[in-house]
Order: structure tokens, then sequence, then C-alpha cells
């Protein structure tokens, strides 16, 4: 199934935080399910940065399941019998909605470096736009992982009228330092790559590659946890019986993050990795709202359910209780749940029963008051 | 009952010291429940009480048990996660059969009525004619169905009897607005008769405070 598009033309250009705008913005997005009569059960799904709007059926890049497969769909905790899904492809990214590998319509090439800087709160506002087409007022609930949370953030603080839940999972109010630091590896690794030619290698017909795929290798390590590494390689060698004394992959975490890299160069651009990173590192609703976190919730009303995993060191769990705290100062209805897991970051994307028990519980709460 | 067996332990369903704290809460009032466990009490002060209320459990399964039911409970523990809310934010926060398992009971105390405008309380009584006759008896650390574990494993580090905590309160100026003892077999005692009676015969005890 190709993805649903819409294309906003020159009377709707999208306004950036930047104080730039980009006109045409095409909007690529799925949705699963049916929406009720009253229009009162759409969810909509925050895709993390390198996700996509396949969150149920298969990737058609890829051919790979949907990467929220075990948990939306028919029968699953996300039920597509009750609700109405949609995931749109964010503002910057490579799914088809509009990004730095789109036509330019002043030169018509691609904009490469010619893009102006998205935000959080710029993906946001192109939700919106979609949601407005859709003729939806307000969706049951937003829900997303990473910097799909943060979008949820931005959801809560810039549009809390527009929802009536919110799940922000394995996320942070702010991007950290040490966040920043890996994706600024990622981003130079890119950029010293020559095939990158300073944005402008589709022009060239070429891709930097390998500059994308250490990047991809080095952010993937994050998304893990030494136990997980430990479990899942250990120091055993691949496809051999003891070390060649060369280079070559001879540990198999080498080659598994090797095949990572390669993997994520056939479906991913490389200058929109360096926007999305980017707008994940600007992200501060701390600095914001003038140090005080709960400020950025005082017009929320409502049900908030916050998930992290002990197992996370990327966005620990101590970034999901900063979130916490800052609603209850604020007077919200928050839930909190820290699930035990070992698998790092990733956990959010996994096979997670705790977690799915907690969004269906929450879910059907929410829904129960809505009625 | 034999007080020898360690093997019974408080069931939530037939908490009698809940029935206590659902009648001292008023109609529709805001309410924290610190330790609310799976939200067994929660549920019965929405369901008598129309309450808006809140909970804090540190066990994640029963988390989960409680979103289930479409509480609002938030992972943590009352030493950590009570900083975050504003002073008075509830009308009552609760904290039942806990508090003697907490690191600094008296800084507790405090907090609770920094961020509740009342507290309510239930205590097991160490002063029970049975733990006192446990521990001049056998000599030992008394195991009885309220305080079911041995003296190394125990969670309950901070216990006290009904007067010590009454002398705690005054100590930190808070009001005692209604008292209640109750016995083994949930029967209130009336601290007004005799309190050394009340501290005898109650198993637990449950106290309404609030700042004088």
């Amino acid at each position: 199934m190709p993805s649903k598009v819409i294309t906003f033309g020159p009377s709707q250009p999208l306004q950036l935080e930047s104080g730039k705008s980009i006109s045409p913005v095409t909007i690529a997005y799925q949705t699963y399910g049916t929406l009720n009569a009253k229009k009162s059960n759409a969810i909509f799904i925050c895709h993390a940065l390198t996700g996509d709007q396949y969150v149920v059926e298969d990737n058609p890049t890829t051919n790979k399941p949907g990467w929220w497969k075990n948990l939306v769909g028919e029968g699953k905790p996300i039920d597509t019998n009750k609700y109405f899904i949609i995931c749109s492809n964010v503002i910057g990214g490579c799914m088809g909605t509009t990004g730095p590998s789109s036509i330019n319509p002043k030169t018509n090439k691609p904009y490469a470096l010619d893009f102006p800087m998205i935000t959080i709160n710029d993906m946001i506002k192109t939700q919106i736009m979609l949601l407005d087409y859709l003729e939806i007022d307000k969706v049951l609930s937003v829900i997303g992982g990473s910097m799909g949370g943060m979008q949820v953030l931005e959801w809560m603080t810039s549009y809390p009228n527009r929802i009536q839940s919110a799940i922000p999972i394995a996320t942070s109010a702010y991007h950290s330092s040490q966040n920043i630091a890996f994706n600024e590896v990622g981003r130079q690794a890119i950029m010293a790559d020559p095939e990158w030619h300073e944005g402008l290698y589709l022009d060239k017909k070429k891709r930097p590659a390998k500059g994308l795929s250490v990047a991809r290798m080095t952010a993937h390590i994050t998304y893990l946890s030494e136990v997980a590494l430990e479990e899942k390689f250990g120091r055993n060698f691949q496809d051999r019986l003891s070390p060649t004394f060369t280079f070559d992959a001879d540990f198999q975490v080498e080659s598994y993050l090797r095949h990572q890299g390669s993997n994520f160069v056939d479906r991913f651009d490389a200058n929109s990795y360096l926007y999305l990173t980017r707008s994940m590192d600007y992200f501060d609703l701390i600095t914001e709202n003038n140090g005080v976190l709960a400020n950025a919730f005082k017009d929320l009303k409502s049900h908030v359910c916050i998930i992290s995993f002990t197992g996370d060191w990327l966005f620990p769990t101590s970034e999901s209780r900063r979130i916490v705290h800052a609603l209850n100062a604020s007077g919200a209805n928050v839930s909190f749940v820290d699930i035990e897991s070992n698998k790092g970051h990733d956990a959010f994307l996994l096979d997670e029963p705790n977690m799915f028990n907690a969004i269906e519980g929450f879910l059907k709460a929410v829904e129960s008051k809505n009625c | 009952m034999n007080i020898k067996n360690n093997k019974i332990k408080f069931d939530s369903s037939n908490r009698v010291d809940f029935v206590v704290i659902n009648n001292m809460v008023k109609k529709k009032s805001r309410i924290l429940d610190i330790g609310c466990d799976d939200g067994t009490l929660l549920n019965m002060l929405i369901d008598s009480k129309s309450v808006d209320g809140r909970g804090i459990e540190i066990s994640s399964s029963k988390v989960n048990k409680c979103l289930a039911k479409g509480l609002s409970v938030v992972q943590g523990d009352a030493d950590r996660d009570l900083v975050g809310y504003p002073d008075e934010s509830f009308d009552y926060v609760v904290l039942s059969q806990t508090i003697q398992a907490m690191q600094d009971p008296y800084a507790t105390l405090v907090e609770l009525l920094r961020v509740g405008k009342k507290a309510i309380i239930s205590i097991p009584n160490f002063g029970y004619w049975r733990v006192r006759t446990y521990l001049s008896i056998f000599g030992k650390m008394p195991v009885t169905p309220s305080l079911p574990q041995t003296w190394y494993n125990t969670e309950n580090i901070h216990l006290c009897t009904i007067k010590d905590f009454i002398d705690t309160c005054e100590q930190l100026n808070f009001k005692i607005e209604q008292a209640v003892a109750l016995d083994r077999k949930g029967k209130q005692i009336s601290f007004a008769k005799s309190l050394w009676a009340a501290n005898l015969i109650g198993e637990q005890a449950v106290f309404l405070l609030s700042k004088k």
C-alpha cells in the first residue's frame, strides 16, 4: 500500500520556528482503521528519528515489517478495529514528506542545505495541518518514543486542546549534552565523507554511504545497552574460530554494526539525517519555559502516561521522572511507569508486554472517560 | 490467630483501615494515595466519595494494574517523588501502613502536610498486646499477621506505638483531628475512653492530621 499524500500549495506555506517558511509542503502519511462518526477514536503516532509512516504494514523500501507492528494492528494493544491510527513522515524526512532531498521549486534541484532548519515544533505544525485536512478536531491520544516522544511533549505544550491524552515514551524534555555529542559525531561522519559534496550529492548522483553508515553504527550502539550487546554477541567471532589478525569484521558485533550501517544507507537520506538530528538537539522545553518545565504544561487538561525503561541510558528514567515532577507541579493528570528491561533505548520498539499492557490499559481508561 | 504463623499477609481487599479512611474523606476532594498498591483504596474512594484520586506506587506491575483500572498513578516513592507537588496541592494525602517502612518518617510527615492540607496515616501498633506478649514471653522480635516478617528481612524499620505516634505529632505541632484504633477484628476502639487501652488493644490505628 503506497503512502497517502497531501500537498499544501503556495496559499498554505509552513511558517517555521526559524522565521523561514517552506512551500509547497507535501505530507506523506498512513492511516489504519476507520474514523468513527464522532471522530473521537483517532490516535496520532509520532515516529522516531529514522522511523517512518509505515507503522503496521511492510515498509515498501526495506520490505521489513512495520516498525510498531507488535503494538499496533488488528487485535493488538492499539487495536485498529477500534482506533483510527494516523502516522505521517516528519517534515525534513525522506519517506515522501518534504525534506532536503525534495525539489526546491526555486532551483528545480534538490534543496540539500538550502532546506531551512526545522524544529520539533515545526514537525507538529505539519501534523496539525494534516489533522485539519482530515477534519479531526481532537485526537484520543498522541503517542511516540524517543524523537517521537519529544513530538508528543511538543503537542502537550503547543496544542494541548487538540489531544485527549498523551503517551511520551523513552524521551526527554531536552536533548542532553551527551546526546548532542553523539549526534554531532554522526553528522561529522557524514560531512567528512567526500561523496557528501557539501550536501549536493544527489546532483552528482553520488551518496555519502560510508559517512552515513558510520553515523548509523555509532547511533545504533547508543540504542542498545552493554548487557544487550554482551548477551547478543559477547566476544564471539563471526564465521571463524580465531582472529585473522586483520581489520576484517572478526567479531560478531562488528559484523552486526556494519550490516546495520549498510542497510541504513539504502533507506535513509544523509541530509535528512543531518536535519532531523539537529531538530532533536535544539529541543529544550526547559529553557523555553525559563527553566521551569511545569510552565510548559500549564494549559494541559489531557491525561498523560509516561513510560521509560530501566536499561535506557540514552533517554534514562531520570529524564522521564523530571517530566513527571513537572506535570505534578502543574497539576496535570499523569501516570508514570518505568519498565524493567535490559534492552537499552530500543526497548520501546520491541516486544515489551509490560509497555503494551500499560498503553492498552491507559487508552481504555481515557476512552471510557471520553464517552 | 496463630501468632507464630508468619505466612499470613495483609490482603488489600479486606483492609479494615480502608473503611476508616473512606469515612474520614470528604466528597469530591483531591487525594494522593502514597503506596497505593493495586489501587483498591483509590477505587473505593472514587466510587464512594467521587474524589479526584492520584497514586504513587513503587512496583511497576502494580502501577500497570492501576493503569488498567483507569487510575492516575506514578511509579515512585514518597522520599523522591513528592518534591514536584506544590504546597497543599491535595486535600488529603494518604499513607496507609507505610510510614514504618520509610527511611525518614519524621521528614516524610512534614512533607505529607506540605503537599496535603490534611494527612491520613495508618500505622501498625507496636504497643498491641500480642506484640508486647510475643516479645516478653518468647524474648524474640514479634511476628504477627500485621508484622509478618522476621527482623532481618522486614521492611518495617521504624515501628512505633500509638503513644509514640501521638508524641511525634505533638512535636511536629500537628493537630490530630481524628484518631481511630482498630482491634484484630477491625472493631473500632475509642481513644477518648482510654489511650492506654487503645494502645494495648489496637492492632493498628488511623490518624487524620492537619497543621495547627
